[in-house]
């Protein structure tokens, strides 16, 4: 739920970081706050157990530059992964304006990351949301392990793709960011939809800032 | 309303008339500070003598605090807490729920009492919540001013480049 303040000039948005616990969802907040200059970002909080596991969220708000004049500040949370944390992790997605999945690529965290998607899907129809028709980025992290499954089978498990109906969308859509793949395209007669990806590595920033630019940008042309 | 467009947004009038409210109750009750936060955490207006924390990161924990809280109160049969109360040693806060979407939290000290401050709190809702259901009645039929970034994409894209 983005805010139009027109008494200071600002647009406020809110972006989730989502997905299964240990996937680097705090790593991704901790490389943006790393990176981009104190006065464009405010403090960074974390609401996190004695072991550096989160317990409530993440926030870190930055400011991305000024559209028609206006303050676009985006405020970054996580949620903790950990199955338990159910009833904290739904508190965070009231009022949000894109998702970011960060799905993590090791081979044994498939299941988890297919349970993590399944609980996002069921938190936000809980709420009235429908994350096929909102901005909406998955994240592969940890690409540079050795144990980290191919980006064919990612998608496969993570990013199937949604059914097609609106016929004024059934067209193809090639991926910006992958040349040769599309968004949307026609699979055994079906029209299907697949959310855009990114490979990172969080620990070292590679993707990153692909995947804060990606949703940031879809979350200001939805309001366009 | 569809997922992703403004869902509120406020002028520059409602704003002043949110101020003037906030102000007479901090005169009326001796608070310190009155702080208007919406349900997402997000900060819509501060009267009263300028906190020295930072105030984003106050407005988020807020909320969160806020939903927990709402969340405990179901668990034990009730719909709401409608208000909150926290209280330290020289330094104390009340949050209430204001038409169920903004809260609004109220620093104070021993320069003025609870009960003071909880009196004249029941009476500024009742204030705010008129102001801010007109807000959010306008801002459901029509959102913000139409086009506030219509045609922007140039802008945007160049925004990310």
């Amino acid at each position: 739920m983005s805010m139009i303040n027109y008494a200071s000039r600002e647009i406020n948005c809110k972006i989730v970081y989502y997905g299964p616990g240990l996937g680097g969802k705090t790593t991704n907040l901790e490389h943006v706050y790393g990176k981009v200059t104190p006065d464009t970002r405010g403090k960074l909080i974390s609401l996190a157990t004695e072991t550096e596991r989160t317990l409530f969220f993440d926030f870190l708000p930055v400011d991305l530059g000024s559209i028609r004049g206006f303050k676009t500040r985006f405020h970054l949370y996580t949620v903790p992964g950990q199955v338990y944390y159910n009833a904290s992790r739904k508190l965070i997605l009231k009022g949000v304006d894109g998702i970011v999945f960060v799905g993590d690529s090791q081979m044994e965290r498939m299941e988890a990351n297919q349970e993590a998607m399944q609980n996002l899907y069921d938190n936000m129809a809980e709420y009235g949301y429908d994350l096929t028709k909102m901005p909406f980025i998955i994240q592969y992290n940890k690409r540079d392990l050795p144990n980290a499954a191919p980006i064919r089978d990612l998608q496969a498990a993570m990013n199937p793709g949604w059914e097609v109906t609106d016929p004024a969308k059934q067209r193809v859509t090639p991926d910006p960011y992958h040349s040769g793949e599309n968004l949307v395209e026609q699979v055994d007669g079906a029209w299907i939809e697949r959310a855009p990806y990114f490979e990172a590595v969080a620990v070292t920033g590679e993707g990153v800032f692909d995947t804060l630019k990606a949703v940031s940008k879809l979350v200001l042309k939805s309001l366009a | 309303m569809p997922v992703g467009s403004a869902s509120w947004s406020f002028t520059e009038d409602d704003f002043g008339a949110i101020t003037q409210s906030l102000q007479r109750f901090l005169h009326d009750s001796n608070a310190r500070c009155a702080l208007l936060v919406d349900r997402t955490g997000q900060l819509v207006a501060t009267v009263g003598e300028q906190p020295k924390f930072d105030p984003t990161t106050f407005a988020t924990l807020t909320a969160a605090d806020f939903s927990a809280n709402d969340q405990l109160a179901k668990l034990i049969g009730e719909n709401d807490f409608n208000s909150l109360f926290h209280q330290g040693e020289k330094e104390s806060m009340y949050l209430a729920d204001v038409a169920r979407r903004v809260i609004l939290v109220v620093l104070f000290d021993n320069r003025t009492t609870l009960g003071l401050v909880r009196l004249k709190m029941k009476e500024v809702v009742v204030e705010l919540s008129k102001l801010f259901d007109a807000v959010f009645s306008r801002g459901a039929s029509g959102a913000a001013k139409p086009g506030l970034l219509a045609g922007a994409d140039d802008e945007i894209d160049k925004l990310f480049q």
